[in-house]
């Protein structure tokens, strides 16, 4: 249901109404919000933001008019001719043995990924030009992006919109562990949003309650989608998430007992009048023997996501009936047992560096198959800053304790200061499994200039991805036109057995060995200290000479004296 | 550290007004963020967009692991104004608050793909507000705990900016120790310079707040912004008010003001000249008729 407002103005009193209609491309929004209550006590909230536009940024005719769409975006996209954007800002690390799989994984930091359209002959200068603009519009950092921490990944992050262009010379990824998400990334995401943040789901986005949580992600992802199942025409899809974690204990009280009041310290009243679907899921799945639900809700829906086949209960923030006699909807999830299991998640990684000194390490990445029969290849992809030197020869990949040979590496080595390490790799991972990548590193030094300010804190090392298309016990849908939750449709399934994940491991944080700073003002001090001494000294002995003086003579004398001088004869 | 924040202001003939802030870094610093957040919300009330402001802060103390209470930055232990805020944009942050930059951003010598909303888009019917404040001493004002910009640097760039017409009056606040040092060596016409301490004198804080516990907030810009909560867009007062802001009995150190460089009598100066925003006003003579009354369409 699509409302329209319209002015209706006139000059003559007595004209009928004219009802102004579009003519531009059709765009439609959609909000959503699923909350899923974590074994742990956790309780994790992801919003999602849909707007679909039948446009055509890419052709000869400017698109001037903008509806629902972000302007900035369309901009971005049109001037840069992006293909493909995915931009996510994170804070807090994504624990997966504890919490699940995310609907949408994203690394501590920044990470930014874009496929560009093959028209464009120069992209590196193309992608420095857009980390500027987005720094500007999210109001990060992303203007530190640049060749030493840019990579070009052969085989992953291929693109996850329409498109049939896989030359990766057109896709650029980067990701900047050290940036802070606060309020003021906020601030400009929540503008992109076509009510912002005075209504439907995003007035639930109160900063001081989405900070003081475990997780926070927000993210903007822009890609083409087909319109329809022959696909014949594309229409751009931009998608907002954030992703939030809120802990038990921190946020007081430690009852397990979650409502929308005490996530968010705001209820909702009305869904936003622009969204054509207004909705909310909460994964009832455990439910009733883990914990009730109130408002009772009669309208349930199954969706397969991760490899589950899961059950929500469904609030629909379009029928005014939702919001009760308060008009406030205000769920409320009361735990009434702590026991059950949540389902293992099948793939997990983990990162450390090992080693002692200032000099060399070795980073270890662990990837677990918890898979207790199945077998499968993942892809990883490690970025490694040029100041780490790594020694590719000493590259281990074992399995079980047996080496593992990967079936397929591209490995780009280090330029310093110009280029990262690149080295992805195929691995299969038997089932129910470590798998341990380790490889050895020396630490740079660097010219007194590259360090930060405060360089011991330490340098980070962006999180390794590990993608991979896991078995799925359960059926996926590969119809992906169906009307689906937002949360289920965002990586496409090709095929019904198995279902992607990404996985970011840990970022390392590792110190590098650091001069002392106040050298060049001791040196400095101490260089000159010696040759002033030691010129003066030598000058002195080759200049000076000594000569007796009289005692100065009595009053007597000196008068006698300057009379002489008067005189002109010589003095007594 | 230092924070600018740079407002412009026309009072009699201005157009536009433009504000540059920036602060220092680490946690025990907390109060040179909060001080420079309480004079960037101040602004914001009085009128400057965010399009108008260039906020440069060197270190993020609302969502540092350190605050207690995360995406908040009070002034007062009582905790009652967050002046971080729920509509905060920051144009540069972390590592890229450099003297470098700050320079470049006053002079407009960027690179070209910097984005709008970190340049300083003034021109010469400009009012600009800039406020500084961090650890200073004798004529430098230090930024990141490992450079300097020294009052000579300073005033070459606000003489660059004369010389390029970026700017029709310009007020300098800053809150440094011994920040009567900075303004000693201005030089350039239509400047009129505020600083919390004279040369040989420090610039104390307020008052911690022990279940943060830093200092939350340095006493002259502390009462400074107790001053600013009274002025609203309309307020007639002038500049002679500001200068005693904060007196020694209060500030424990003597607060300075130079008014020489300044064209206009600074009782004339009203304080949202520099504060506050000039709001474009067109007047058009058309008259529109609306007959009918407003509708709405429901489509299905």
């Amino acid at each position: 249901k699509r409302q329209a407002i319209s002015l209706l103005a006139s000059q003559t009193s007595s004209a009928p109404e004219t009802v102004v209609t579009p003519s531009q491309p059709e765009d439609d929004f959609q909000e959503e919000l699923v909350i899923r209550p974590l074994h742990s006590g956790d309780i994790y909230a992801s919003f999602q933001f849909r707007t679909v536009w039948d446009t055509d940024f890419m052709g000869g005719k400017k698109v001037s008019h903008y509806r629902l769409f972000p302007k900035s975006l369309g901009q971005v996209i049109s001037k840069f001719s992006v293909r493909e954007l995915h931009i996510s800002f994170t804070q807090g690390y994504w624990r997966t043995m504890q919490w699940g799989q995310p609907f949408l994984p994203s690394p501590p930091g920044a990470e930014l990924w874009v496929w560009f359209q093959d028209t464009v002959t120069d992209v590196d200068g193309t992608w420095k030009e857009l980390t500027n603009v987005l720094s500007g519009i999210f109001c990060a950092s992303l203007n530190f992006i640049d060749s030493t921490n840019t990579v070009q990944p052969s085989a992953s992050f291929k693109p996850l919109g329409i498109g049939n262009v896989t030359d990766h010379r057109f896709l650029r990824y980067a990701t900047l562990p050290r940036e802070i998400v606060c309020t003021e990334n906020l601030t400009p995401w929540k503008k992109l949003l076509p009510c912002g943040s005075k209504a439907g789901l995003a007035v639930l986005m109160k900063s001081e309650k989405l900070f003081h949580s475990s997780f926070h992600s927000q993210a903007v992802h822009i890609r083409p989608v087909c319109q329809d199942w022959q696909c014949k025409s594309t229409s751009w899809e931009l998608r907002q998430t954030l992703n939030v974690v809120f802990d038990l204990h921190s946020s007081g009280q430690g009852k397990r007992e979650w409502s929308l009041f005490k996530m968010f310290s705001r209820t909702l009243t009305e869904a936003c009048p622009l969204a054509s679907s207004s909705k909310i899921y909460i994964d009832v799945t455990d439910n009733p023997q883990q914990f009730e639900l109130s408002p009772a809700t009669p309208l349930l829906s199954q969706a397969v996501v991760l490899g589950d086949r899961r059950t929500y209960s469904v609030y629909d923030l379009t029928q005014q009936a939702t919001f009760g006699s308060m008009r406030s909807l205000n769920m409320l999830l009361r735990w009434k047992s702590s026991d059950g299991d949540m389902m293992r998640p099948l793939l997990h990684g983990e990162r450390y560096v090992a080693g002692y000194g200032l000099q060399t390490g070795e980073i270890h990445t662990l990837m677990y198959n918890h898979h207790p029969y199945r077998a499968f290849p993942v892809l990883l992809l490690d970025t490694v800053p040029w100041y780490l030197r790594l020694y590719i020869h000493t590259l281990t990949v074992t399995s079980k304790g047996k080496d593992n040979k990967p079936s397929y590496i591209h490995y780009q080595p280090s330029k310093d200061r110009v280029r990262p390490h690149l080295l992805e790799m195929l691995v299969q991972l038997p089932p129910n499994s470590v798998t341990e990548v380790t490889v050895q590193f020396e630490r740079a030094l660097l010219k007194w200039t590259e360090y930060t300010p405060d360089p011991n804190h330490g340098f980070y090392v962006g999180s390794s991805v590990v993608s991979a298309l896991v078995p799925s016990v359960v059926a996926m849908d590969t119809n992906s036109t169906q009307e689906r939750p937002l949360f289920s449709s965002f990586f496409p399934s090709k095929e019904e057995s198995s279902y992607f994940v990404r996985i970011y491991t840990e970022p390392l944080l590792v110190n590098l060995p650091t001069p002392d700073f106040s050298m060049p003002y001791n040196v400095i001090c101490l260089t000159c200290t010696v040759v002033a001494v030691g010129y003066g000294s030598l000058y002195n002995l080759l200049t000076r000479t000594f000569q007796v003086e009289e005692p100065s003579p009595g009053l007597a004398k000196r008068l006698a004296n300057i009379i002489r001088k008067m005189r002109g004869v010589p003095p007594l | 550290m230092p924070r600018d924040k740079a407002g412009q202001f026309f009072g009699s003939g201005h157009t536009n007004n433009w504000a540059v802030t920036c602060t220092s870094q680490f946690w025990f610093n907390y109060r040179h963020v909060a001080n420079t957040l309480s004079v960037y919300r101040s602004v914001k009330r009085l009128g400057i967009p965010d399009s108008h402001i260039v906020l440069m802060l060197a270190d993020d103390m609302a969502c540092n692991h350190r605050n207690p209470k995360p995406a908040t930055v009070f002034s007062h232990k009582n905790m009652e104004l967050n002046v971080y805020g729920d509509d905060v944009e920051v144009d540069y942050r972390g590592y890229e608050v450099t003297v470098e930059n700050f320079l470049r951003v006053l002079t407009g010598r960027l690179p070209p793909s910097t984005p709008r909303s970190k340049r300083l888009l003034s021109d010469d019917r400009s009012n600009i507000l800039i406020y500084l404040t961090g650890h200073g001493g004798n004529g430098f004002l230090k930024f990141q705990d490992s450079e300097e910009i020294s009052n000579v640097e300073l005033a070459d760039a606000f003489e660059q900016m004369w010389q390029k017409r970026r700017y029709n009056e310009l007020l300098f606040i800053i809150d440094t120790c011994q920040g009567a040092s900075m303004y000693e060596r201005f030089y350039s016409p239509n400047l009129m310079a505020l600083a919390s301490s004279q040369v040989g004198e420090d610039s104390l804080s307020h008052q911690p707040d022990l279940a943060i516990g830093v200092h939350l907030m340095d006493r002259y810009t502390f009462y400074l912004l107790e001053f600013l909560e009274d002025i609203h867009p309309a307020s007639t007062t002038n500049m002679n008010d500001l200068f005693k802001v904060c007196p020694k009995s209060q500030c424990v150190s003597t607060p300075g003001h130079r008014t020489d460089l300044f064209l206009r009598d600074p009782g004339s100066v009203l304080i949202t000249d520099f504060f506050g925003s000039v709001r474009k006003v067109e007047i058009t003579m058309e008259t529109i008729n609306l007959t009918s009354p407003v509708e709405q369409v429901e489509d299905k």
